[in-house]
């Protein structure tokens, strides 16, 4: 039997005390597509960063075709004939496609451009060599990444996360697209948490589980819960199907809301209508980049329209378009933002400074000074109310985990007893235990009353908990969709723009 | 002679200071960096210049030894603001601060003596054309200066190395991913504008006005600094920013031999008040900024 | 092999020795200075660091000049946790020596007791209308304050020039670039009798006490702190980034004019050319030695001061140039930076792997 293209024996790396790759071992065949499979922080992107020589090991040994290497920079991992395609892509917004494939492959613009529309035909990968990154979709981005990939003429592609920024149908033309290259030689390195696409795709599975290997199999050999039980240690939950319910007042209206944000970069809003009443949880679907960042910072007042656009966003009935955050919060709104650490946290600040970011009016200030006792109280409540692991309200923001911090946010949100509680991304970059009590939490501030807002990217996450889907795209907003009726091949039109033709 | 031909003449060469480092400066923040310490920089290039300049070393040496004393003093700021990630505004100031010092200190006994400067080079028959003749007769640093903008506008235009600093500037994670050095092609681009701004402050003190006088450079470092932005990180526009004050620091002159009735104090202001002005002017637009400004300028990596 | 790891969380212990790392290393790299330049180290080091301390008269001159470096540098600390860097304290302190001089200028006859707090709160006001310029470039024109504000110190000095060559030069100061000398109504009370330290130095210290209370224990100071260290959270918030730069900006230039008038209206008594000695930068120096925080800002202005005295001795006694001082005080600053990396991050001596 031949050598596998690639081996990883004992590999092990470390950030500080966390240990995210223990003596990880691993065999890729020529050939072959091969998933890596785990949850959120179980350390996949950190084994992929050892392999393309981003990162270091502590320990380990890598082998390719049976012979020891030792990758010290991705230039020579692209050597020996390794590529990768990053979960939150390495472009460059402001350079053309061209120059920035000619970041890692050596020729002129010119000669570039040709082969960049030769292999483009080939895979089915179009995309205008020309074109500036920042003017791309989502998907067009992925597809220049991938032919930067094919363009160094690698024997094994890395695919970190690929399907998580791509419409339904989408992934089923990438999957064809994985094949043919499969068919033509190359191997393939799929990381994945989705249990599905890995059965549908992969001829074996390597699971990681909080950093460390716990099977190799063959994927289509084994069940869903055979595979989830290795990826969490214990059966998926089952998915929560939260009951239709009687609704109230209306908390949140948008009519036809008009934008072009400052920023050349952002996506611009066009005739954007919504209605939230309380007692539902309406959910907006999309791929990242279709104007989420935009519709949210509008929504939580970040972003400030004039006063004379005042009623353009209406809260809890009052013309509210021109108000701060700060104003809107007082009118009952509740906002956790997509990013954590920055902006729904001070990374460097304790988690009690940070309850008094958003909870300052609720008695933790006293005649403009801060009441650290009342602080000290409402930071460890939010803390045991809502299970976040930590050593007390003293602890710095950046020292805790991803999911850990999006429950002290929630937490700290849904304590300041909102009539509307807007989340963007509630369960991206958590782990599924923290995940499942999130949704729980909103279904049942649902059914409490209050008026639940979610955009998502996890198609799945707002079939579960949602009593109504619109979808964003290239910022316009859909018409609202039952998703107890809809199928999601519908939402997947909706995300690609294709359902008005189709109709 | 009439104002304007004076100031066309003139031009160049008082612009050149300010191009050399705002050159020099541009290349530091297409690569992420803010080098706010330029002055001092300048300040140090100048005084060493000059004293090679006055024990007979020779203009070439004194720039030589300029480029050096830039490169030492900005490698202090590579390692506080790359090695050290310490905030790169705090560091600029710092570095700022102690190069100024360094300069009046080692300048100390130097005040006020004087030095030859360079003599013009000439192109024929166009440095004999009424009015706009005094442009084409310069110093070899004028000259070299002119070739350097170019060489560094064609630089970011179409080599590969241009391309790189523009991505390590823009997507300094996304360039590592790929397989960049990011601290050390940053590194590499502090050492460069602070050569850059060595031999700006040689240019002021050995030729420009070849004297010593402590605080010479006077806001310099500060408008190239403010020039990288007029500019909007575009090489061209640099130069005629440079060329711009370089003309208004000649414009004062004019009007104190031709004894307008202004304040000489308010000639002296107008590049500073210039300043104040096109730079409101420039960045009121948001989106112009954002299309052509550096992504990750001034961010510790 | 050296690296560097990042602490779960601050460490406190080294934020107050950081400043103590980064003195021993500048005696360090001085003495190194010192001795290639021939002087007598032995000698520099005691006129620079310790004779000021050692007789009261040296002592009272280090409280003299403590009062305006504490004042810049406590207004420009707020703004600096904000993010905010208003590197142009000089312009707004000379603005303020402008401002305070137009009373004893236009009225050398005027006597009472309101002259001189007249004079203190035009200084102050002065000074806080050169900040007007650069906040509200940055507010409305999204201009860089760093340097706006530094080309308005620019323009200070020309317009000092100005007045002092032109309309307010002394008729009677043989063409010396001076003011009249200042009536006694428009002079400070002088706080310790037999020394040149006015009442101003209470002002001073007051200042640190509102900074304290401001920066420590409010939620104004929390709101500055927050826009500084994470502007998107303090947008998320609701914190107004316009107030934070006009609030940073207006406090800056007031406490610097403050600083300028009572320079004037105290021991100096006139206005003149040299009516600072680089007090706004080296205010900057003194915010960053103190660690931004009020408390450590009174000791860092006490030992700055102390350097300005100490410097002017050992020209004296040890024949050092006046800017070997600003090369002390640069080099402290850039090993400060240097220390305090030390308290978000440990060094680690030894092999990767082996931590």
């Amino acid at each position: 039997m031949p050598a596998p293209l690639l081996s990883l024996r004992g590999m092990t790396k470390a950030y500080g005390p966390t240990v995210a790759n223990s003596a990880i071992d691993l065999d890729v065949a020529a050939g072959s597509i091969h998933a890596i499979l785990g949850e959120n922080g179980a350390g996949k992107s950190t084994l992929m960063k050892l392999i393309y020589g981003v990162e270091a090991p502590d320990a380990g040994q890598v082998l390719w075709n049976g012979e020891t290497v030792h990758l010290h920079s991705p230039g020579e991992a692209r050597r020996l004939g390794i590529g990768m395609v990053f979960q939150h892509f390495s472009l460059f917004e402001t350079l053309t496609v061209a120059e920035n494939i000619a970041l890692i492959v050596p020729g002129s613009i010119a000669s570039l451009s040709a082969r960049i529309r030769a292999l483009g035909q080939d895979f089915g990968l179009t995309v205008d060599p020309l074109a500036h990154v920042h003017s791309l979709s989502v998907g067009e981005r992925q597809r220049v990444e991938i032919i930067r990939c094919l363009m160094t003429e690698p024997r094994l592609l890395i695919l970190d996360e690929p399907t998580s920024v791509l419409p339904p149908q989408a992934v089923g033309l990438l999957f064809d697209t994985l094949r043919r290259l499969r068919d033509s030689g190359v191997s393939i390195l799929f990381i994945s948490h989705k249990l599905d696409e890995i059965q549908s795709l992969c001829d074996r599975a390597t699971i990681l589980r909080a950093g460390r290997v716990t099977g190799h199999v063959d994927p289509r050999a084994h069940d869903a819960n055979d595979l989830a039980r290795m990826m969490i240690g214990r059966e998926m939950p089952p998915p929560l199907h939260a009951k239709a319910h009687a609704v109230g007042d209306v908390v949140l209206e948008l009519s036809s809301l008009d934008h072009t944000p400052d920023d050349p970069f952002a996506m611009p809003l066009r005739g954007v209508t919504l209605r939230l009443c309380s007692g539902e949880i309406v959910g907006i679907a999309g791929v990242s980049g279709n104007g989420q960042a935009e519709l949210s910072r509008l929504i939580s007042g970040e972003t400030r329209l004039s006063h004379a656009r005042r009623d353009d966003i209406r809260l809890m009935g009052q013309p509210a378009a021109h108000l701060n955050p700060a104003q809107r919060r007082g009118l009952g709104l509740a906002f956790v933002p997509e990013d954590r650490l920055g902006r729904g946290a001070v990374p460097e600040m304790s988690l009690a400074d940070n309850s008094l970011l958003t909870a300052h009016p609720h008695g933790l200030l006293k005649r403009g000074f801060i009441d650290r006792k009342v602080q000290a109280a409402f930071t460890a409540a939010c803390i045991a109310g809502f299970d976040v692991r930590t050593f007390g309200p003293e602890a710095e923001a950046a020292s805790l985990s991803g999911g850990n911090l999006q429950k002290f946010i929630i937490g700290r949100e849904i304590s300041l007893r909102p009539r509307l509680l807007f989340v963007a991304q509630p369960t991206w970059g958590v782990d599924i235990g923290a995940a499942t009590a999130i949704r729980q939490r909103l279904v049942q501030m649902r059914n409490e009353g209050v008026a639940v807002l979610v955009i998502s990217e996890e198609l799945e996450e707002l079939f579960e908990i949602c009593d109504r889907l619109h979808v964003l795209h290239k910022g316009g907003l859909s018409p609202a969709l039952d998703p107890r009726t809809t199928k999601a091949d519908e939402v997947g039109r909706y995300m690609t723009g294709t359902a008005g033709a189709a109709a | 002679m009439t104002g304007i031909d004076f100031i066309l003449g003139g031009m160049l060469a008082a612009a050149t200071p300010f191009l050399l480092a705002a050159l020099g400066e541009l290349v530091v923040e297409r690569a992420g960096v803010l080098n706010l310490g330029i002055e001092g920089l300048m300040a140090l290039g100048a005084v060493i210049a000059f004293i090679v300049v006055y024990h007979g070393g020779g203009h070439v040496a004194a720039f030589a030894a300029a480029a050096l004393a830039g490169v030492v003093l900005s490698l202090v700021f590579g390692w506080l603001a790359l090695g050290l990630r310490a905030n790169q505004v705090a560091v600029g100031l710092a570095i700022g601060i102690l190069g100024q010092g360094l300069s009046s200190l080692i300048g100390n006994s130097y005040e006020s003596l004087t030095i030859t400067g360079l003599p013009k080079l000439s192109v024929p028959v166009l440095s004999g054309l009424p009015l706009i003749g005094g442009l084409f007769s310069q110093d070899a640093v004028v000259w070299l200066t002119l070739a350097a903008t170019l060489g560094i506008w064609a630089m970011f235009r179409f080599s590969r190395l241009g391309l790189i600093l523009r991505a390590v500037g823009e997507n300094p994670h996304a360039a590592r991913a790929i397989g960049y050095r990011v601290i050390a092609l940053r590194l590499w681009a502090v050492m460069f504008g602070g050569a850059m701004a060595g031999l700006a402050g040689a240019y002021a003190a050995t030729v420009y006005t070849p004297l010593w006088a402590d605080g010479m450079i006077a806001g310099r470092g500060w408008i190239a600094l403010a020039l990288v932005v007029f500019g909007t990180w575009l090489t061209g526009r640099i130069f005629f920013g440079a060329c711009l004050f370089g003309a208004v620091s000649l414009a004062g002159l004019v009007a104190q031999t031709q004894n307008w009735p202004v304040p000489s104090q308010l000639l002296s202001s107008l590049p500073y008040i210039v300043t104040i002005v096109v730079l409101g002017i420039i960045t009121a637009n948001k989106r112009l900024l954002k299309i052509n400004g550096v992504a990750s300028l001034g961010e510790p990596f | 092999m050296i690296r560097m790891i990042r602490r779960d969380r601050a460490s406190r212990p080294m934020a107050v020795s950081a400043p103590l790392i980064a003195l021993g290393a500048a005696i360090a790299f001085n003495l190194i200075l010192f001795l290639a330049m021939g002087k007598d180290a032995g000698a520099v080091f005691y006129a620079l660091l310790l004779e000021p301390f050692l007789s009261w008269s040296g002592f009272s001159e280090v409280l003299l000049k403590t009062g305006p470096l504490l004042l810049i540098a406590q207004g420009l600390a707020i703004g600096f946790r904000a993010k905010v860097f208003n590197i142009g304290a000089e312009g707004q302190f000379i603005l303020g020596a402008i401002c305070a001089s137009i009373i004893p200028v236009y009225f050398p006859q005027a006597t009472g007791g309101w002259i001189w707090p007249a004079m203190l709160l035009l200084g102050a006001l002065g000074g806080a209308l050169w900040a007007v310029v650069p906040a509200f470039w940055r507010v409305r024109l999204n201009a860089n304050e760093i340097l706006v504000t530094l080309m308005m110190s620019l323009i200070a000095v020309q317009v000092l020039n100005y007045l002092l060559l032109g309309p307010w030069k002394d008729p009677m100061g043989f063409n010396f670039p001076q003011s009249v000398m200042f009536q006694y109504d428009a002079m400070i009370p002088i706080l310790i009798p037999g020394t040149r330290v006015n009442v101003s130095l209470l002002l001073a210290l007051l200042s640190a006490v509102l900074a304290w209370a401001y920066m420590q224990r409010s939620f104004g100071g929390y709101q500055f702190l927050v826009g500084g260290l994470a502007p998107k959270a303090a947008a998320y918030a609701g914190f107004s980034e316009s107030r934070a730069i006009w609030l940073s900006l207006l406090i800056g230039g007031f406490a610097a004019g403050l600083a300028g008038a009572a320079e004037v209206a105290g021991p100096i008594g006139q206005l003149q050319r040299s009516i600072s000695t680089g007090y706004g930068y080296a205010a900057i120096i003194v915010a960053y030695l103190g660690g931004l925080h009020p408390i450590g800002i009174v000791v860092s202005a006490l030992f700055m001061a102390a350097l300005y005295i100490g410097g002017d001795n050992a020209m004296v006694s040890a024949d050092l140039p006046v800017a070997a001082v600003r090369v002390f005080q640069g080099s402290l600053l850039v090993f400060y930076l240097a220390a305090i990396t030390l308290v978000r991050y440990r060094v680690v001596f030894g092999k990767r792997g082996s931590a």
